[in-house]
C-alpha cells in the first residue's frame, strides 16, 4: 500500500540512484522542518527561496529538458505571477481574495501570453522561438519599469498580505521556536511548491510527457505518427509559463514586495539556466538539486569564503582569492567544473554511476 | 469492383524551375500492392512525400477515400489513414523499442493530451504494442534503446510502427534499403504477411526487381517525375519504358 502510494505520488518516476534518493530525502526533510532545524530569519528566507526556485526551475525543465524548447522568457512569466499578486493586493486591499485573484490572473496572463508567443513562433524553427521570447521578455521588463504609476517602476511595490501570514501574527511556541505568521507563510510556500513539483513530475510521466520526449527526439517522426507537434509544444509552453507564474505568486506572497530586480531581471533567467544545467536537464529531480545547491551557494558561499579568508590570513595571495567579494568568480569556476565533469548534470551523473 | 482508397489527381510539385513530380494521376485500390519504380531522381520519394504531406503540392490533389487531404498537415493525414515508413531509418533513438511502438498506439487512440495520468498505468497501450512487436518478432528486444539496435532490427521496427498505425494506406519507402542479403527477406516476409492479411492498400518503393516480382500486384513507373507506365508486373516489366528507364536511356529517344 505504502509503496503503491509512493509510486503514484512520484508518478512511477523514482530517483533510480541510492545517493540521489538520500540527497533528495535530505532536501525534503530539511525543507519540511526548516523552521525547526534551522531557526532564524535568514535561513527561513533561504529555505523559502529554495522551494520557490525548485518549482521555477522544474517548470523550465519541462520546456528545456523535456520538450527541447529554449525560452528566455521564463522570468517574465515568473514576474507576471508576482506582479499579479502585488497588483491585486494593492488595489483590492489585503486579503486572501486578493491573493487568489492575483495568483489566478497572473497564471492566466502567463498562459495566454505563452499561447500567443507559441502559436506565433513555434511553427517555425526553435531558434526563432528563443529570439521572440528574448524580445518579448525585454519589452515587458522595460514596460514594467516605465509604467511606474501602475507597477512602482524600479522601486517595485510593497503591499499588505493577510495578517496570519506575517511575522506580526503570533501563535505561541513549539519545540522552542516561536510560531509566527511567517512560519505559516513558509508552510504555504512549502506545500504549494511540493504540490506543484509533484504535478510537474506527473505531467512529464503522463502520455503527454511521452509525446514531448518523442518530439524532442525526432519531431519529424512524431508528426508522421500523428502528433500535431506545434500544439504539443505550445501546450508545454503554456503549462510551463503558468507554473512559473504560480511560483512567482508564491514569491510575492512570501516577500510582500515585488520589483524588477527580484522577479524580472535577466540575471534570474541566467540563474534558472545554470540551475537546470547543473542539476540535470530532463530529469525533474535535477531542478531540486540544482536549485538547492545554487541558492545555498548564493546565500552562504560568501560567508564560507569570509571564514576561509580569515583562516588563511597569514598566507600570501590565498586570502585575497578567498575574499567574499570574489564569490561570483568561484561560482563561475564551480559551474565550469560541474558542466565539465557532469555534462548530464548531477542527477544524470548519479544515475549512470549506480 | 474493388474500392479505390487513394487517388492522386494531376499531382505536381515544383522546386524552383525543377518539376520533381509532374501531373501524376493514379488511383490505388483496396487489397492491392503497388510497386513504384523508376531510376534515381525519378521522383518516387517526392511522390510519397506529397501523398503523406511532408511536401506540399504545387498543383493537383490527393484524395483519401474520396476526401481531399491535399492541404492537411502530416499529422492529420496520418490520423486519417496515411501511414508512412521512411527510407532512412527515422525513429526515436533514445527511447526503447516498446516505447516507440507504444507512442504510435497512443497517438492512434488520441491520448496524447492526457496530462495527469501515469503513462505506465495505461497497460492497454503496452499490450497492444507488444502484440505488434510479436508480429515483427521484436518482442525479445522490447527494453532495448532503439539507437543500440542493429540496422536490420531498426528496419523491422519501421515496419512495426507502420503496422501499429493500422493505416488505410501503407507506404513503404525502400524497406530493405541498406540491409544485407540475409536480413532483407525478414522484412519482405513481413510485408508479404501484411499483404495477405489486409484489405487496405500497400505502396512500395523498391529497386530490387526480384522483390517487386514476388510481391507486387501492379507496377507504376515514374520517370522524370511523370507517370511512364502502369499495369500488371509482367506487362510493365516487359515493356519498353521499363527496359529503357532501367537502361538509363532517355525515353524521348525511343
Amino acid at each position: 500500500m505504502a509503496a503503491q502510494f509512493l509510486n503514484r505520488t512520484l508518478s512511477g518516476d523514482r530517483p533510480r540512484s541510492l545517493i540521489l534518493t538520500i540527497v533528495l530525502l535530505a532536501i525534503l526533510i530539511g525543507l519540511a522542518f526548516a523552521p525547526f532545524l534551522f531557526p532564524g530569519v535568514r535561513s527561513l528566507e533561504t529555505a523559502a527561496r529554495i522551494c520557490i526556485f525548485i518549482v521555477l526551475v522544474a517548470s523550465y525543465d519541462l520546456l528545456l529538458g523535456y520538450s527541447g524548447i529554449v525560452s528566455f522568457a521564463h522570468t517574465m512569466f515568473f514576474g507576471l505571477g508576482a506582479y499579479g499578486v502585488a497588483l491585486a493586493s494593492t488595489h483590492m486591499g489585503r486579503g486572501y481574495d486578493a491573493l487568489l485573484v492575483g495568483t489566478l490572473a497572473g497564471a492566466a496572463a502567463a498562459a495566454v501570453l505563452a499561447l500567443m508567443i507559441g502559436l506565433f513562433s513555434l511553427r517555425v524553427r526553435a531558434i526563432f522561438f528563443a529570439m521572440i521570447t528574448l524580445a518579448v521578455a525585454s519589452a515587458v521588463a522595460v514596460l514594467v519599469s516605465q509604467l511606474s504609476g501602475l507597477t512602482g517602476g524600479e522601486d517595485g511595490l510593497n503591499y499588505q498580505i493577510p495578517r496570519e501570514l506575517t511575522p506580526a501574527f503570533k501563535l505561541g511556541e513549539l519545540f522552542g521556536v516561536n510560531i509566527s505568521g511567517k512560519i505559516l507563510n513558509y508552510y504555504l510556500v512549502f506545500f504549494a511548491s511540493l504540490l506543484l513539483f509533484l504535478l510537474l513530475l506527473r505531467v512529464v510521466n503522463s502520455p503527454f510527457g511521452r509525446v514531448l520526449q518523442a518530439i524532442r527526439e525526432n519531431d519529424f517522426r512524431a508528426e508522421a505518427i500523428g502528433y500535431r507537434v506545434v500544439f504539443y509544444r505550445t501546450l508545454a509552453t503554456c503549462l510551463s509559463a503558468a507554473v512559473a507564474a504560480l511560483a512567482g505568486s508564491l514569491f510575492a506572497i512570501w516577500l510582500r514586495y515585488v520589483g524588477p530586480d527580484t522577479t524580472l531581471s535577466f540575471e534570474i533567467m541566467l540563474d534558472i539556466l545554470l540551475m537546470v544545467v547543473i542539476g540535470g536537464m530532463g530529469t525533474m529531480y535535477g531542478a531540486v538539486i540544482g536549485a538547492t545547491l545554487f541558492v545555498l551557494a548564493q546565500n552562504y558561499l560568501q560567508n564560507l569564503m569570509g571564514m576561509a579568508s580569515g583562516a588563511t590570513e597569514g598566507l600570501p595571495l590565498i586570502p585575497q582569492l578567498l575574499d567574499p567579494d570574489r564569490w561570483l568568480l568561484w561560482l563561475g569556476v564551480l559551474f565550469i567544473l560541474s558542466v565539465y565533469f557532469f555534462p548530464t548534470g548531477i542527477v544524470g551523473r548519479l544515475r549512470s554511476g549506480d | 469492383m474493388t474500392q479505390t482508397l487513394l487517388e492522386t489527381d494531376s499531382l505536381t510539385v515544383r522546386f524552383g524551375g525543377h518539376v520533381a513530380v509532374d501531373a501524376v494521376t493514379c488511383s490505388f485500390r483496396a487489397g492491392e500492392l503497388t510497386a513504384i519504380v523508376g531510376p534515381n531522381g525519378a521522383g518516387k520519394t517526392t511522390y510519397f512525400n506529397l501523398i503523406s504531406g511532408q511536401v506540399t503540392a504545387s498543383a493537383g490533389s490527393v484524395r483519401l477515400m474520396g476526401e481531399d487531404v491535399t492541404r492537411d498537415p502530416v499529422a492529420v493525414r496520418c490520423r486519417k489513414g496515411l501511414g508512412r515508413a521512411f527510407q532512412l531509418t527515422n525513429l526515436f533513438p533514445d527511447l526503447t523499442v516498446l516505447e516507440n511502438v507504444r507512442l504510435v498506439i497512443q497517438a492512434r487512440r488520441r491520448m496524447g493530451f492526457n496530462l495527469f495520468s501515469m503513462a505506465s498505468a495505461h497497460t492497454e497501450l503496452t499490450v497492444a504494442a507488444m502484440a505488434v512487436l510479436e508480429r515483427v518478432r521484436l518482442e525479445p528486444l522490447r527494453d532495448q534503446k532503439v539507437g543500440a539496435l542493429s540496422h536490420g532490427n531498426q528496419r523491422k521496427l519501421e515496419v512495426a510502427i507502420l503496422i501499429a498505425l493500422d493505416p488505410v494506406v501503407y507506404m513503404f519507402d525502400e524497406p530493405t534499403a541498406g540491409m544485407s542479403v540475409d536480413e532483407a527477406p525478414v522484412v519482405l516476409d513481413l510485408i508479404a504477411e501484411l499483404k495477405a492479411d489486409t484489405d487496405r492498400t500497400i505502396l512500395l518503393v523498391e529497386h530490387k526487381m526480384d522483390v517487386i516480382r514476388s510481391l507486387a500486384d501492379r507496377i507504376i513507373v515514374l520517370h522524370n517525375g511523370a507517370l511512364a507506365a502502369d499495369g500488371d508486373p509482367a506487362t510493365v516489366m516487359a515493356s519498353d519504358v521499363v527496359q529503357e528507364a532501367y537502361m538509363g536511356r532517355d525515353l524521348a529517344d525511343v
